[in-house]
């Protein structure tokens, strides 16, 4: 196999990645590292490294919208940050002492949970009643809907940012996003709405990856020609995926599909990892 | 006075949309420019990934530059990969700006703190 073929298979498959990631919310970092890992046999921290290169690609492409439209809470995502970059730190720094077939069982495992819950039922919920460290921190803020202004509060600040140190731990250690972990436990935890904590956990990741990706760039583990076409691909069919989205308001068989395409890949990680062959 | 900040608010987002934008185009550009480069050079050549190697000197952090005078695709590319994490730093230093305007003294402080944080990260490589 020479450069070009290799090169051209890592492209398209970073496409289906990028596809797969946004048409799931799931992010394109997840389907990348089994594929490449499994099928093209690269070394772990290599796929790892790529994969956080091309999440603060579409992370930052897509906030550079949702911010625009003022449904970030910038002051909630700027707080939290300091739990991620934390938690993000400590995971680069464990990745580099984890044998790569303990990664990839650990990789599994997280990824069959979020497939698992990215399916459940979003309820959009407000609530009103003041928390005082929410309000000592301005945390509660409001979005634009077509019927007006909403304005919400958020509660257990605390809770939430203890969550937040361990998705960032899962991001550095793993190289995903961990964004199904950031929107859960800003809903369940902080009751965000869901439109708010969705954008504001897409605006985390780009600072939360960058934090663990400095530790991958000193360590000679991003690679330039494994990461050129996975952040080309991914970035590309991430685009293609906000756009079936826009179009296609039932995508709900498109997302059990791709769900059980990511329950098959997580498997097969778990399987390697434990026969000792990645 | 609530008004008013809510219109700096506004500015704000306005801005760090557009630096996160232009910080993914800009480096995105220069990674496919890197890559055209690179499978022209060693398009035909076997690729070993199974196994980590130490890098060539021109795309560790010292070499790009001369890397990028000698033509090395890989040089480009981690040039553009480099640019791209800097996006979402860059997206700190303008709010930390932001909320200097807006004279909100706690969020400038949590600003830097993250730039901090990173900062640390990124001089983790020359102790351990």
């Amino acid at each position: 196999m020479s450069v070009l073929v290799f090169t051209l298979i890592i492209l398209i498959g970073s496409c289906f990645a990028g596809l797969v990631g946004s048409l799931t919310g799931l992010g394109g970092g997840f389907i990348i590292i089994p594929l490449l890992t499994i099928i093209l046999g690269v070394d772990i921290h290599y796929a790892i490294g790529a994969s956080l290169v091309s999440i603060i690609a579409t992370s930052s492409g897509s906030a550079a919208a949702y911010v625009r439209e003022g449904i970030t809470n910038m002051r909630l995502g700027m707080f939290l940050e300091i739990a991620t970059t934390v938690g993000a730190v400590c995971g680069a720094m464990l990745a580099m002492y984890i044998p790569t077939h303990m990664l990839a069982i650990i990789l599994g495992t997280i990824l069959i949970f979020s497939a698992l819950l990215s399916l459940r039922k979003k309820a959009q919920q407000i609530i009103e009643h003041k928390s005082a460290l929410a309000e000592k921190l301005k945390l509660n803020g409001s979005y634009p809907t077509p019927v007006g202004t909403v304005n919400y509060s958020i509660s257990n600040v605390g809770g939430g940012f203890v969550v937040m140190l361990f998705a960032g731990l899962l991001s550095g250690l793993l190289g995903i996003g961990s964004g199904a972990l950031k929107v859960l436990a800003m809903d369940s935890i902080m009751k965000v709405p869901f439109k708010v904590s969705t954008t504001t956990s897409n605006f985390m990741i780009g600072v939360t990856g960058a934090a663990s990706a400095v530790v991958y760039l000193q360590r000679g583990y991003i690679d330039p020609g494994i990461s050129m076409p996975v952040v080309i691909g991914v970035l590309a069919g991430a685009m293609a995926g906000s756009k079936i989205l826009v179009n296609a308001k039932s995508s709900g068989w498109l997302r059990w599909f791709f769900v059980i395409v990511v329950l098959v890949l997580a498997s097969q990680l778990i399987y390697n990892g434990l026969i000792g062959k990645i | 006075m609530a008004a008013k900040t809510r219109f700096k608010d506004a500015d704000m987002q306005a801005i760090i949309g557009w630096v996160l934008r232009t910080g993914v185009i800009l480096s995105v550009s220069v990674v496919i420019i890197g890559g055209v480069v690179y499978i022209y050079r060693h398009g035909s050549e076997a690729p070993d990934h199974r196994h980590f190697v130490t890098q060539p000197s021109f795309v560790q952090l010292n070499g790009i530059i001369q890397g990028i005078f000698d033509f090395h695709g890989r040089s480009i590319i981690q040039a553009g990969i480099i640019l791209l994490i800097a996006t979402p730093i860059l997206r700190i230093i303008f709010s930390a700006l932001g909320f200097v305007l807006e004279k909100d003294r706690l969020y400038v402080f949590i600003s830097l703190l993250v730039l901090l944080i990173i900062f640390l990260s990124s001089m983790s490589g020359h102790i351990g």
